[in-house]
């Protein structure tokens, strides 16, 4: 058969859809996956082909293994995360990279790599095998998404690598699952439901009813948040679960109205709660009663605007507008991004240079005497005050209750929360005494 | 109060009223599909994608454009509706000879381009639109507040499909169509112009798909996947309704919507399960589909 210039037209056109609907199709995962999902029991076998030894580093004095400290940024590229996380984080790798190069003008060379790891664990893990045993990749960072912390994090512990995990969102990351080589940087589920549902039970919000999603991480949640009104004296008065994904809430919005508690919490993430706050406010359900976010970013508030979300409470680790060193940081960011960043992009940053700064002082990359001098050094940048890391790997830093300003409140784009409480980090995060972490000294 | 199974049957009321929203989009999705089906015999996996750019168009022409809702309603249906166009005669086309299999892994790769790009360009969170001025607030109907979108999209959409089904079956052109879907052969024979006829039908198949994207963008997350959250009901609800049937397609819609509402209220973690329930049995008793005809 001849082809006509017609045919050939359709023929490369065909060709492009089925590269592009190749490269399309690992998108398609992320929706399912969450920040807190379960860890895949395939995740922490190694494919096949790959060494099984672990890289046993030497542990040099005054050494950098492989000439170079190199990091990689894992994190979601392209899915449900990438906004909160994403190019953004890598964004924030790079500028910690640079300034650091700037001001403390290292002997060593820093190099960065990044990959996209769709917001599965296999995928994560694989990858970071590959990183460690062929790419001389000494830290991992970024993670968002439980399921991909923890299946990194122990492929890490076995290769004697450190992680820093900054976007996933379990406290299972410093409890059951903790390893000695990871830090835990910017946030985690108890302390956004401890922060916020303390907060609002004592702004009088003292009957509560959630809207949860229907799976493991939604339900802990949840469960995380009852405690917290429980032990404040709030009551629950129910609590409904809504299949997920979803896209209209308006039913389960009646009934939690019709329920007449005072706050509803929301027990979702991503989409879910954006929909449902949405909803709330088109059938009349706020003001008059409030709702709780429990794991929400300044990015999901962007997306729904002021109107929507006023008066809302939630907890962040970081606000671009708290101080002039937030600012001046935030500024820069957003030269770069055109968006201020998350938390989990600040934490990010402050993340890195913390760990740069410690193979600084260390003097050599090795995994031990980094993880014990970022142990021992007090973190005091623009993102935390009065940082510590311990023992069990959580960074404990300040966390801030905001409340989400009315439109006429904002003056600029971005100018969205009023904070109204610094939770100091011993109250934020969850004491030590009740951690379940095996590395924790009782 | 007068209680059904233990809820009053105001709340019940107000579920079914809600139920019967989430069924008009249902039924815009599923008409627009069931057409294409019927005269092209292609199952548009693009339908989705289709109906998020309509919703995008929408905030681009507000965001960029100062294109306000009401001529939103118009231009992105048009717009996506050229696209479909082109689509059609340029991809679809030259598929028709072949088996059914091939118009679904094109429209499904379509569908992950068209989403990829704007999830490229808009990011995955979303954007905000408003309820337009005219139809803010609410109506307090006693047993729901019923907020006045709601209504308008309830309203909007049953004379969409009303006003498709009176072309289709009462027209001359919709007499051409379903010619079209019996024997396109022989309609041609009569001086037809029967390419011609397709191109249209899947320019307005998927106009309707914008359509309702339009009418979502205040309700839901104006987001890259908002259309394949949808999808994958919708082709329940054409497999229920019976593939290509018009009025099944509206009528199991809107049941659907009615039967979706009511699991939420007595079984809510089963609401996204319910539709595919009835699908299997409906699959079961009578394979055609509920309006369909055994060919």
């Amino acid at each position: 058969m001849k082809l006509n210039p017609n045919h050939r037209a359709v023929l490369i056109g065909a060709a492009l859809t089925l590269a592009l609907a190749a490269c399309g199709k690992k998108d398609e995962a992320p929706k399912t996956a969450e920040p807190a999902a379960t860890p895949s029991s395939t995740a922490t076998t190694p494919p096949p082909g790959a060494p099984s030894t672990a890289a046993a580093p030497s542990a040099g004095s005054g050494k950098i293994s492989d000439g170079a400290v190199k990091i990689g940024v894992l994190t979601d590229l392209s899915g449900l995360y990438s906004d909160l996380a994403g190019s953004g984080a890598v964004l924030a790798t790079q500028m910690a990279i640079e300034t650091f190069q700037e001001q403390a003008k290292p002997d060593f060379k820093i190099e960065m790599v990044s990959s996209d790891h769709q917001n599965k664990g296999d995928i994560a893990a694989n990858k970071a095998r590959q990183w460690f045993d062929t790419e001389a990749v000494d830290v991992i960072t970024e993670l968002v998404t439980t399921s991909t912390a923890l299946a990194v994090m122990k492929v890490a512990k076995e290769k004697n690598k450190i992680t820093l995990v900054s976007g996933a969102a379990s406290t299972a990351i410093t409890n059951e699952e903790c390893t000695d080589t990871n830090v835990h940087w910017t946030y985690d589920t108890y302390s956004l439901a401890n922060g916020t549902g303390k907060a609002v039970v004592k702004q009088g919000g003292d009957t509560w009813y959630f809207l949860t999603a229907d799976y493991k991480f939604g339900q802990s949640l949840e469960a995380d948040t009852t405690a917290v009104v429980k032990a404040n004296g709030g009551k629950v008065l129910g609590s409904v679960r809504h299949p997920f994904p979803g896209t209209d809430f308006s039913s389960f919005l009646l009934q939690a109205q019709a329920s007449g508690a005072k706050v509803i919490g929301l027990a979702n993430a991503g989409t879910d709660t954006t929909n449902s706050i949405k909803q709330a406010a088109e059938f009349g359900i706020t003001p008059k009663q409030t709702l709780a976010g429990l794991l929400m970013f300044i990015s999901d508030v962007h997306a729904l605007g002021l109107k929507a979300t006023q008066g809302m409470y939630l907890t962040t680790g970081y606000y671009w507008d708290r101080d002039d060193d937030t600012r001046a940081w935030s500024k820069r960011f957003f030269d770069k991004h055109k968006r201020m960043p998350t938390m989990v992009q600040a934490g990010q940053y402050s993340a890195v240079m913390h760990y740069l700064n410690a193979v600084k002082a260390a003097g050599t990359d090795d995994t031990a005497a980094v993880m014990k001098t970022m142990k021992a050094t007090p973190i005091s940048d623009f993102f935390a005050k009065n940082g510590k890391v311990r023992e069990d790997g959580r960074m404990v830093h300040d966390m801030y209750l905001v409340q989400v300003k009315k439109p006429d409140e904002s003056k600029a784009a971005w100018d969205y929360y009023h904070i109204r409480q610094t939770i100091p980090g011993e109250q934020a995060f969850q004491p030590l005494a009740q951690s379940k972490c095996p590395l924790v000294k009782k | 109060m007068t209680e059904i199974f233990g809820v009053p049957v105001q709340a019940l009321f107000g579920q079914l009223l809600v139920g019967l929203i989430n069924g008009s989009f249902y039924a815009v999705l599923s008409l627009g599909l069931a057409i294409i089906f019927g005269l092209l015999n292609i199952i548009n996996f693009a339908h989705g994608a289709l109906y998020m750019m309509g919703a995008f168009l929408a905030w681009i022409g507000l965001t960029y454009f100062g294109i306000n809702y009401w001529l939103a309603l118009v231009l992105a249906p048009l717009v996506v509706g050229i696209f479909g166009m082109l689509l059609e005669r340029l991809m679809l086309k030259r598929l028709y000879h072949l088996d059914h299999l091939y118009g679904l892994l094109l429209t499904f790769g379509l569908a992950l381009i068209i989403e990829g790009l704007f999830r490229y360009f808009y990011g995955i969170s979303g954007q905000p639109y408003t309820v337009p001025e005219a139809l803010g607030g609410a109506w307090n109907l006693g047993f729901i507040f019923l907020p006045k979108y709601r209504g308008w999209v309830i309203a909007s959409s049953l004379v969409v499909c009303l006003v498709t089904w009176f072309v289709i079956e009462r027209t001359k052109l919709g007499a051409y169509l379903r010619a079209g879907t019996e024997n396109p052969k022989l309609l041609q024979a009569f001086g037809v112009n029967v390419p011609l006829l397709i191109t249209l039908t899947y320019g307005y198949g998927v106009a309707l798909a914008a359509f309702a994207g339009v009418l979502a963008a205040p309700i839901f997350s104006v987001n890259p996947v908002m259309g394949s959250n949808l999808i994958i009901v919708v082709f329940a609800v054409v497999v229920i309704g019976g593939m290509g049937s018009i009025l099944g397609s509206i009528v199991t819609g809107l049941g659907l919507g009615l039967v979706e509402g009511i699991t939420r209220v007595y079984y809510p973690e089963a609401s996204a399960v319910v539709v595919f329930v009835i699908m299997a049995i409906v699959l079961l008793v009578r394979p055609a589909g509920l309006f369909g005809r055994e060919k």
